[in-house]
């Protein structure tokens, strides 16, 4: 069953740059060049570059595109302004996720998805499973694209180094389309998924070497270092946002995550509305919360989550803020549980959960 | 390439065990362990007078992306650890060798030294 691990256009540039490569969503990525926390530091104080190019892309088009998006997705879609983007989520019957995506209107009736890795297949899939009477078509666009992340403080001083388009112009999920270091029909978004500012770069796959190279050379001189997938986990925990198969998955649904508010009931019916009004209006038996620990210990993926001796939860992610310098993570509890109650024991110490409301870092 | 120092022992697990003048032995992790495990975090050690066999786990490293057991290479009780690793973990990283030395050992039978592999033989294991 074992199928063989992909490589993103940017291997031999993650070699090159000493990165350390390891499995992930059948993929074989950089986890780190020279550390995670160095690495993490320099996206909060100055910048990173991060090949995303595992993430899977696909363009929707056609007379009912927006239609057709509004009756797959939370969020609503139809409201979307060519030249901006939406986060959303695409719910099962029941309300578990399928996914959690962006959605880019590129005109009227065309968008073009930014999809997890690891769900890019399944997520077409669905898509072309629901078209129905639809007058629109679901095209499969992920090996086209390389994707880049550059991110912090300097990215957009390094960006602008890179290319004319004028990213002041650029608001958060706002996009332009245009050429950076020489590479027409780049996607420029203002978005991430670290918490710091910096941009999303969409483009053609086999030009990401020589892109990603050039921002490398124009960022380095002020801090830019190339970033990992370790520390991209360490970034979204700190900011607070899910990542697929932890604080969201086809058992939690975005009312449980605490992601309500990608959940617009009041819009036409969509799959999985009447289950998450239901969660909405009644609670759920679980949440998502999160914590921070008074230790040096982390509380890791799937630790028991005890409340006295009862095991009320478990840990959904756990790593160090480089940031805080200390223990952070996310559970699903018990909604009963009482908060103040909650503990981990992490190989025979007892340590108690702090309550805390992402994100962790401001 | 990760550096092995000739005058030390090892074990396949990547503990360095180190021979003193007093009988005892002081105890730490390789510097391919640390380059393994990335970012140390933290290093839970036993306390002092506790006793190990040969294989026992006496101590966990975390790092940023994993809880790593410590196997301790020789029978033996504990008389002193490296309570410095508690606010610098990152010696570990940095001195794997040197400062980031985590255990002394007062071995059972000294004879179990010979036993372990010498830097040739562990370097064959990397």
């Amino acid at each position: 069953m074992t199928e063989p691990l992909a490589r993103t256009p940017l291997f031999d540039f993650h070699v090159a740059l000493g990165a350390r490569v390891v499995p992930f969503a059948g993929w074989e990525m950089p986890v780190q060049y020279s550390g995670i926390i160095e690495e993490h530091i320099a996206v909060r104080k100055a910048a990173g570059l991060f090949d995303v190019s595992h993430m899977g892309e696909a363009r929707v088009r056609g007379r009912d595109a927006a239609a057709f998006l509004d009756h797959l997705m939370t969020n609503e879609m139809s409201s979307i302004k060519p030249g901006s983007a939406r986060y959303t989520i695409m719910c099962q019957p029941d309300g578990g996720c399928v996914d959690d995506l962006i959605v880019y209107r590129i005109s009227e009736n065309e968008f073009f998805i930014c999809l997890n890795a690891s769900n890019a297949a399944k997520d077409i899939a669905w898509m072309q499973s629901h078209i129905g009477a639809h007058q629109v078509e679901v095209i499969d666009e992920c090996k086209s694209w390389a994707q880049l992340a550059l991110q912090g403080p300097l990215a957009e001083k390094i960006l602008s180094l890179a290319t004319d388009l004028p990213l002041v112009s650029i608001k958060r999920f706002h996009f332009l389309v245009g050429t950076v270091a020489g590479t027409p029909d780049c996607i420029v978004s203002r978005t991430g998924y670290t918490g710091s500012a910096g941009f999303e770069i969409y483009l053609p796959a086999k030009q990401a070497t020589s892109v990603a190279q050039k921002l490398i050379e124009l960022g380095k001189p002020i801090g830019l270092l190339p970033v990992g997938l370790g520390a991209r986990d360490s970034l979204r925990l700190e900011a607070g946002y899910p990542l697929y198969g932890h604080e969201i998955s086809e058992k939690i649904s975005p009312i449980q995550a605490g992601l309500g508010w990608t959940v617009k009931l009041n819009k036409s019916d969509f799959i999985g509305r009447a289950a998450l009004q239901k969660q909405t209006s009644e609670g759920t038996a679980s949440k998502v919360v999160h914590f921070t620990l008074s230790d040096r210990r982390i509380a890791r993926q799937g630790t028991p989550i005890l409340s006295g001796d009862t095991v009320v939860g478990e840990v959904l992610s756990g790593t160090l803020s480089p940031i805080l310098n200390k223990p952070i993570g996310s559970a699903l509890v018990q909604s009963s549980a009482d908060p103040a109650s909650l503990a981990v024991d992490i190989r025979g110490t007892r340590i108690p959960l702090q309550i805390a409301v992402a994100p962790f870092v401001k | 390439m990760s550096q092995v120092p000739a005058d030390l022992r090892y074990t396949k697990d990547h503990e360095w065990i180190r021979q003193e003048a007093d009988g005892t032995a002081t105890v730490g992790i390789t510097d391919h362990a640390q380059a393994a495990l990335g970012d140390v975090t933290f290093v839970d050690l036993p306390k002092v007078g506790k006793s190990f066999n040969a294989g026992d786990v006496f101590g966990t490293v975390e790092s940023v992306k994993a809880a790593s057991d410590l196997y301790c290479p020789v029978a033996g009780e504990i008389v002193a650890v490296n309570t410095g690793l508690n606010d610098a973990p990152d010696l570990v990283n940095r001195e794997p060798y040197a400062g980031a030395w985590m255990i002394r050992i007062k071995l059972k039978n000294s004879a179990d030294f010979a036993q372990l592999l010498d830097a040739n033989a562990y370097q064959l294991t990397l």
